[in-house]
């Protein structure tokens, strides 16, 4: 293998593959990147055994061929180049070695055989779809601050992925709870996902596919089965085993009954909640909410900082409540409300509160409120 | 050097009254004597009932005094506790119970009679209080008592004070216990042991590193078989042989527990003597009559084990955030595994469904002789099975067990229980 390919471009690659490498591996291919050139075009792979990424960019490819190099070392390497400058990657020699030149710079990097590195099937999947990037970002980013990172219950470490119906409708909804909240976030039924499995995807393919998708306005290609999650898009192919768990009856904690509707304008309750939530203890972050006619009163103490409160003028007729909530809780759902009202549904300071956009039916969430 | 008589509570120096060498009392001639030169300055004491259970049996049936005596359960259970006259066969307490006959045949078999020895127990617990409001149970027969500033309310010091305190346990509840007093907990605790039965031992300040010197580092509080072989790996048998290394490479070899080593090994135990002192787990288990191998057959024993747990639990207001299945094989090995819960609980289910997930990895095909469960990090019942949006069943798994409980407590414990715990006919 020997090829030509621009550091920037390069960087780019690399930087989407290199952090499914783990930075400890008992078993050192899975340190390596995996390079494949080939008619005019350079492959990059790597993978954990449980997520695997291949990322392809056009290069000025000389000899085809394929390696593997420590992949935290290359980029650290391409990382520190100067910007515009030509990198070559060469393999071709006998002593197991890939040699990286660039302007003065010289490199040798050990290598390992290609054949050992592991290859991740996709398996046969069982419905195929496209969804736009934008809309794939919006699951993902109104979710994923609900995931919970608790190992004894693995099944909720990613987010679920199913579609349903709601009102007749179907959708393609993505929940995730750590059990002090729950976010549900829907978007109109892809063609083709009609009839899926209900799939959890981990947090980590999560945050990966993330990143892939940044910038990204093109449509993701989704493939799927029961085990298994591929997406491509853009040269990029993203292939991740799915936890193998039953997520719980979600429906069943999403309170009906409750009666009590405040509307309250978004940033100004964040603002408020955050500026009233520095007294509160570190431990706690609780703060105390008391709704009274058109009023919310914002409140906290702790015994070691003082106390603090702040009102608000809000939407709400009904009896006089007072609820606890971690405010931690409260300012991770206001960041992912784009509207500028919110609105929580109430039933009493010891059940579930709804919180959705006043605006906007796709997104809904679950909080948990605390004894304050 | 001051003697103190253990019959009468007489406290002299023979050197003001003229006696030989205070070798019996000056007012009751009682020889039972003990002396010491710090005797009238150390006030922490460990009063420790001398086989306990043994003995409340033995009060209780004159018949069986003269005999050998040990109280245990069934043919598989161990010893819960062996008279004085079973011990010279050599039997000690927590020995399988077959191993206890082959080496006491004659001995007189009582199974254990919790109400009884909890009665007692409790009589000598108001005893002790008394005497002082720094009382720490060890357990049903045990406790550590602190005595600073009781001398001038009692009139006495604080060994006097002790010497009265189990006559008064041996005249009022009838079981004789011994009595370890020193400087600090661990020490107590020590000489309780050196003296018995119903004995005296004092360690002094003065003397406390010279007797330490030899003694085998297994003696220190905490340190228990899994520290006793690494120490023993590095060459450390004898608690003389810690004061060779400082504090901080003590620490760097054993961690936290590196600390207490050290100091420990030069007498020191800054741990003070607590009343409230909650217990840190609550735990039960059961010695099958037969080894069980069969997974479901463990499992229906794991049921009714997490059911009573349960019940401890409710009944104390606390639930558990950390579930331990322990099991012991046929060949005596013990495995114990851990498991923290997401939510703390009280619930017999909760319990149950952990411990038999933990009991899925254990039970191999190897046949076991024991099998226990606990729970640990303790919390309040109100901190114990709170809602969570990630479990929709918990509400009402909350309200059938209080369904259950209240059945019991109106129809008795046997009126409902559930089908898994069930034998198949």
């Amino acid at each position: 293998m020997k090829l030509t390919i621009e550091r920037a471009t390069l960087l780019k690659s690399l930087g989407h593959v290199q952090s499914v490498v783990e930075r400890r591996n008992t078993i050192p291919i899975l340190s390596n990147v995996k390079m494949t050139a080939a008619d005019g075009r350079l492959d990059l792979d790597a993978t954990d055994m449980d997520l695997d990424i291949v990322a392809g960019v056009a290069a000025d490819v000389s000899a085809p061929g394929s390696t593997t190099a420590p992949a935290h070392t290359l980029y650290e390497i391409v990382r520190k180049l100067p910007d515009g400058t030509q990198v070559e990657l060469d393999a071709t020699s006998d002593d197991g070695q890939l040699a990286l030149r660039a302007g003065r710079s010289r490199f040798s990097l050990t290598c390992l055989p290609t054949e050992d590195f592991p290859v991740m099937a996709g398996g046969d999947a069982t419905h195929t779809f496209s969804i736009a990037a934008g809309e794939l970002r919006g699951l993902i980013d109104r979710t994923r601050f609900a995931i919970s990172t608790e190992e004894t219950r693995y099944y909720l470490n990613g987010i679920y992925l199913h579609s349903t119906d709601r009102d007749g409708t179907s959708v393609l909804r993505a929940v995730a709870t750590d059990g002090h909240r729950l976010a549900s976030v829907e978007c109109p039924l892809p063609s083709g996902a009609a009839g899926m499995p209900g799939i959890i995807v981990p947090r980590k393919t999560i945050a990966e596919l993330r990143k892939l998708i940044e910038d990204s306005s093109d449509d993701v290609d989704v493939s799927l089965s029961e085990f298994k999650i591929r997406f491509t898009f853009d040269g990029a192919v993203l292939t991740s085993k799915l936890i193998d768990g039953t997520f719980p009856d979600y429906q069943r904690v999403i309170p009906e009954g409750n009666d009590k509707e405040m509307d309250v304008e978004c940033r100004m309750f964040g603002d408020a909640v955050d500026r009233v939530s520095a007294i509160s203890s570190e431990k706690s972050r609780a703060v105390k909410m008391k709704l009274a006619d058109g009023i919310l009163t914002l409140s906290a103490s702790s015994p070691e900082h003082g106390s603090a409160s702040e009102e608000i003028e809000v939407d709400f007729a009904g009896d006089e409540i007072e609820i606890g909530f971690n405010s931690r809780y409260l300012l991770d759902i206001v960041q992912q409300v784009e509207g500028d009202a919110m609105r929580f549904v109430l039933a009493d300071a010891a059940s579930p509160t709804i919180i959705r956009e006043v605006d906007d039916e796709s997104a809904l969430y679950v909080l948990m409120p605390m004894r304050v | 050097m001051h003697h103190l008589c253990r019959d009468c509570g007489k406290l002299w120096e023979p050197e003001a009254v003229g006696s030989a060498a205070g070798a019996s009392c000056p007012i009751c001639h009682s020889r039972r004597i003990t002396s010491h030169t710090e005797l009238v300055d150390l006030s922490i004491a460990h009063i420790d009932c001398d086989a306990f259970y043994a003995s409340v049996e033995k009060r209780d049936n004159p018949d069986i005094r003269g005999k050998p005596v040990i109280v245990g359960g069934g043919k598989r259970g161990v010893v819960s506790a062996a008279c004085y006259i079973a011990r010279i066969s050599g039997v000690r307490s927590a020995m399988p119970m077959f191993q206890a006959l082959k080496r006491c045949p004659q001995a007189v078999v009582i199974p254990p009679d919790m109400k009884k020895y909890s009665a007692a127990g409790k009589q000598i617990r108001t005893l002790m209080e008394m005497v002082t409001p720094l009382v720490e149970p060890l357990s049903i027969d045990e406790a550590f008592l602190d005595l600073r500033g009781t001398e001038s309310l009692h009139g006495t010091s604080p060994a006097q004070t002790l010497v009265n305190l189990v006559n008064r346990i041996e005249e009022e509840v009838g079981v004789t216990a011994s009595i370890g007093l020193s400087y600090n907990k661990s020490l107590a605790k020590i000489a309780s042991d050196l003296d018995k039965p119903r004995g005296f031992a004092i360690i002094g300040e003065d003397e406390a590193l010279d007797f330490l010197e030899d003694k085998p580092v297994g003696l220190i509080w905490g340190v228990g078989k899994a520290l006793r072989s690494s120490l023993e790996k590095d060459g450390i048998s004898k608690i003389g042989e810690l004061r060779r290394f400082s504090e901080s490479e003590l620490m760097r070899r054993y961690g936290a527990m590196g600390k207490r080593l050290h100091e420990f090994s030069h007498g020191r135990d800054i741990r003070g003597v607590d009343p409230i002192s909650t217990p840190k787990n609550i735990s039960t288990e059961t010695t099958f009559n037969n080894d069980i191998e069969d997974v479901d057959v463990l499992a229906r024993e794991l049921w009714l084990l997490c059911d009573k747990l349960s019940t401890r639990l409710k009944k104390s207001a606390t639930g558990g955030g950390t579930v331990t299945l322990k099991m012991k094989t046929a060949d005596f090995k013990t495995v114990t595994r851990n498991r923290q819960l997401a939510v703390p609980t009280q619930l017999a289910d909760d319990l149950y469904q952990t411990g038999r997930s933990l009991l899925e990895g254990v039970a191999d095909g190897r046949k076991f002789r024991l099998i226990g469960i606990g729970v640990a990090k303790l919390v309040p019942a109100s901190d114990a099975d709170y809602a969570d949006l990630a479990d929709p069943d918990r509400a009402r798994r909350v309200s059938v067990e209080s369904a259950m409980d209240s059945l019991r407590e109106r129809f008795g414990e046997k009126s409902v229980a559930k089908g898994r715990g069930l034998k198949p006919r």
